[in-house]
């Protein structure tokens, strides 16, 4: 049997998932970062991006963060994203209303003028980023293991 | 037959209040549900930053953050979370009683207050006293978003880095449990770091980009992430108060209309016994 990582994703809202894994994939803001199990500590981070977490029997679970840090323990790695999305809850989305909230997270921000901006602004960044990954897993792009 | 009109309309109004009450009860009963639920759902990330953080105290950075600096305290921040509304028992004067107590004895140490209100029935409070509002944010709704929470906690943050307060506190209610809730406060800055023990062999993280930036967007991230986990508490607990409150509410109501019903119908029988003995006695007299 292989060596895993205990593996954590949460989000401000809710857990979204909790395992074992071989290999992560993780985006920072340095660029996309491959964890393996017994990685020194480290604090990094995170960017909106996909996170790839490879199980023991290779099988690949895809989920997309809005940002936030993940931090690395030998044994550990808690991915604590400010929003996260699993790969099936993505598929199961309605792709308007996806295409409407980011819309309207758009036009507020030219309304607004007040310091709440930058977390409109960013929400909106993040927003543009979740719909490309969305497109791109429904597009059916193939994502190799690793 | 004159107070028997009056006891009618009472009877009526008093039954109208308790349909209201008795369905405030029920939209209580089933947002709470939805509260507590939100409530668990929101722990996880509050305990594994938690986690990370007490890591990060045991391990040796060379960069300490501000926020876990420890200073002499002239200033503080609080950050009050109350309910947009009333109606929920003693909830939010409970908790107005536990701050003032506190806020005394910092005004007894010369120590000042900046004080950051989350719920419209905290701002109030707030103008009614003198104290200083630095922040104020409400209409959360019953799912407080995470990025509003951040946007209010940032000015106290701000003045915490540049020195200008030098602890913040949040106070709201503890969810015990449906039937109770206690009001407690609780500081958020500086994080007390976990003492060390000396055996511990030295290590550090390995931080991507500078430790500076990563550890200010975690710390950052922990704070907003407690007073987002105490807007969400604070929602269940006003649930469950608003519950309990409304509850009692019919039950008075219901109390109050057996009690008038009694009285009414006493003035009813009166009424017929005095016209009886008023016909009774005209046949009387012109027999």
């Amino acid at each position: 049997m292989s060596i895993t990582v205990r593996v954590d994703i949460v989000s401000a809202d809710h857990a979204v998932m909790g395992g074992e894994a071989t290999f992560v994939v993780v985006p920072t803001t340095m660029g996309e970062l491959g964890i393996t199990p017994r990685h020194t500590q480290l604090l990094a981070e995170l960017k909106a991006g996909e996170v790839r977490v490879t199980d023991a029997k290779g099988i690949v679970s895809l989920f997309f963060v809005s940002g936030g840090v993940v931090e690395v323990q030998p044994q550990a790695i808690t991915i604590l994203a400010d929003s996260a999305l699993r790969e099936e809850d993505a598929r199961a989305l309605v792709m308007i209303e996806e295409e409407a909230r980011l819309k309207a997270l758009e036009s507020r921000i030219e309304i607004g003028t007040r310091e709440t901006d930058y977390f409109r602004l960013r929400g909106a960044v993040e927003a543009e980023e979740r719909l490309k990954w969305i497109e791109s897993i429904r597009g059916g792009a193939h994502h190799t293991s690793q | 037959m004159a107070g028997t009109k009056e006891i009618r309309t009472q009877i009526k109004s008093v039954q109208n209040t308790r349909k209201i009450t008795k369905a405030m009860e029920m939209v209580a009963a089933s947002k709470m549900r939805k509260a507590q639920e939100n409530m668990q759902a929101t722990r996880p990330y509050l305990e594994k930053i938690r986690v990370v953080i007490s890591n990060l105290s045991k391990a040796h950075p060379e960069y300490t953050h501000p926020f876990m600096v420890e200073r002499p305290v002239k200033r503080v921040g609080l950050i009050l979370v109350t309910t947009d509304r009333g109606l929920c028992g003693g909830l939010n004067v409970n908790l107005f009683r536990h701050v003032l107590r506190n806020m005394q004895s910092w005004s007894e140490s010369n120590i000042e207050i900046d004080v950051c209100v989350i719920g419209s029935k905290g701002a109030a409070f707030v103008k009614r006293g003198a104290f200083n509002p630095v922040a104020e944010i409400s209409g959360l709704g019953d799912r407080p978003r995470f990025v509003k929470v951040q946007g209010a906690v940032k000015t106290l943050l701000d003045s915490f880095e540049a020195g200008r307060i030098d602890e913040v506190w949040v106070a709201r209610n503890e969810f015990v449990n449906s039937m109770s809730q206690k009001p407690n406060l609780v500081r958020v800055l500086p994080i007390a770091p976990e003492t060390v023990s000396a055996q511990q062999h030295h290590w550090d993280y390995i931080y991507e980009p500078e430790s500076k930036d990563v550890l200010d967007l975690l710390l950052k991230r922990f704070v907003a992430a407690s007073v987002h986990q105490a807007t969400v508490e604070n929602v269940a607990c006003e649930m469950s108060a608003r519950r309990i409150a409304m509850k009692n509410a019919t039950d008075n109501a219901g109390d109050l209309i057996s009690a008038l019903k009694l009285k009414y119908n006493k003035a009813r029988q009166a009424a017929i016994t005095q016209e009886i003995a008023e016909i009774v006695s005209g046949a009387a007299a012109v027999g």
